[in-house]
């Protein structure tokens, strides 16, 4: 049977793994190699690295991490942030990722996404949308929350999933940082909207908000968090064990 | 000495690493006498089959990787590479696989119940099949966990299949026929039991 997904995701910026409360206020955690093969060892079902670094030399170093990453860890790797054309997609996959999540750069050029699922297959695409609610509307937003486009996201992510994004990661603006639960009725109106793996984010300050998650949307395919995990305020084999308990189908390789 | 098939489709790195790291010496290459120096092959592969297919062709290693399998040189295909070991595939037209096993490549769309989603993505438990099982599974246990990401599937393959996934339906997910092994998953991306089935692959 299928299993739910938990993934930690780990932004990185000048090589090292850093978190921000609603996208501000960011603060140094830890190696991402470490923790990358901490979180393979505990149970994660795959790892998100976002490359917030804005340099030349930064992308260097973060490609430079990211094999070493894939040398060490043998689950499934999603690399986004600062991808903006082929040569960026080509660029991490060379060096080990799996799937490449586009954000801003589609919203720049949606063609992207269409030339990337043409070339890589639409396993490889991921659409990634922070999103937010304005005047009750669900908006796309870019530059970590900051630029509202505009846009109505469920629309940006219909239209994504045609030209060929295999997965969506919905990021709520709304409740990131907040702890207070994921975005349930954001989360809904995707899940009606498109009939591609969703992978939820923003939000979860607890093993509860997982287990409501899944329970009250079954069509939610993965739940992804970063601070709550680095921090160690959730356990990965605490949150299956939890999950396992209340019927909602987990990968647990061994017993902890 | 392992040789991966480089036919420029796919991303090789993290097989190569994950053959280093249960510390098999393996090379990546395009390269027929390489291949025929290997004790060992295996076909990775992603995206389309068709274009996987013809590139295959292209290189002229379709008659090298099936002339080393049918002297008894093991082979495992990977994800399309499995899928590229059958007859032939619907994805998208009609194309003629290595015929190495029997059975074709047919879209999973309107064979699974409605809720579940297209592609298969994510971590399924492996249901062995047969009385007894497959080498490659000689050091890992039924219901054991593995990664998949796939679309179509193959079918017709019962008498080299050794274990298969639900999703609504049993999918295809291992096949074996002697010397010949296929994975629809991937097993680089599957964690310890991942290694596991390399290095069983390995020892086979």
């Amino acid at each position: 049977m299928i299993t739910k997904r938990i993934i930690p995701c780990l932004d990185v910026k000048d090589g090292r793994v850093v978190k921000g409360v609603n996208f501000k206020g960011i603060s140094d955690v830890s190696s991402p190699v470490e923790l990358a093969d901490y979180y393979s060892k505990n149970g994660a079902d795959e790892l998100v690295f976002y490359d917030i670094t804005a340099s030349f030399e930064g992308r260097k170093l973060f490609t430079d991490i990211l094999k070493e990453v894939a040398k060490t860890i043998f689950i499934p790797l999603t690399v986004g942030g600062g991808i903006n054309t082929l040569a960026d997609f080509d660029r991490v996959l060379k060096c080990g990722a799996d799937k490449v999540s586009v954000n801003s750069g589609a919203i720049k050029n949606p063609q992207l996404i269409y030339d990337a699922a043409k070339k890589y297959g639409d396993q490889c695409v991921v659409l990634s949308a922070d999103i937010k609610r304005v005047n009750g509307a669900f908006h796309v937003f870019l530059n970590g929350g900051r630029i509202d486009t505009g846009m109505d996201a469920i629309e940006w992510i219909k239209k994504g999933v045609d030209s060929g994004a295999g997965e969506i990661v919905v990021n709520s603006i709304d409740t990131d940082g907040v702890k207070k639960g994921f975005d349930l009725p954001m989360l809904r109106a995707v899940c009606d909207a498109v009939s591609v793996p969703v992978i939820a984010s923003g939000g979860a300050g607890g093993i509860d908000d997982f287990v409501t998650l899944f329970q009250t949307l079954p069509q939610v395919d993965a739940g992804l968090a970063a601070s709550i995990f680095h921090f160690g305020e959730v356990t990965i084999p605490a949150l299956k064990a939890v999950l396992k308990q209340n019927g909602i189908p987990v990968r647990i390789e061994r017993e902890f | 000495m392992v040789a991966i098939v480089d036919y420029g489709v796919g991303n090789l790195f993290s097989l190569k690493s994950a053959l280093d790291r249960i510390g098999m010496q393996a090379i990546v290459t395009g390269n027929a006498e390489k291949i025929k120096a290997a004790d060992r092959m295996i076909l990775p592969g992603v995206g389309a089959f068709g274009d996987a297919a013809q590139k295959l062709r292209a290189h002229g290693l379709d008659k090298v990787i099936c002339d080393e399998a049918k002297k008894g040189k093991p082979l495992l295909g990977i994800c399309l590479g499995m899928q590229m070991l059958f007859e032939k595939s619907y994805e998208y037209g009609e194309h003629e696989g290595l015929g190495l096993l029997a059975g074709s490549v047919v879209p999973m769309k309107d064979k699974l119940p409605q809720d579940l989603k297209i592609p298969h993505i994510g971590w399924n438990s492996l249901c062995f099949t047969g009385n007894a099982p497959s080498l490659l599974f000689q050091y890992i246990k039924n219901g054991d966990f593995v990664y998949f990401v796939h679309s179509f599937y193959a079918d017709g393959c019962s008498d080299s299949l050794i274990a298969t996934a639900e999703y609504g339906i049993p999918l295809t997910a291992a096949v074996q026929k002697g010397n010949v092994f296929g994975t629809q998953f991937h097993p680089e991306k599957s964690g310890e039991t991942g290694l596991k089935i390399l290095r069983a692959f390995c020892d086979a």
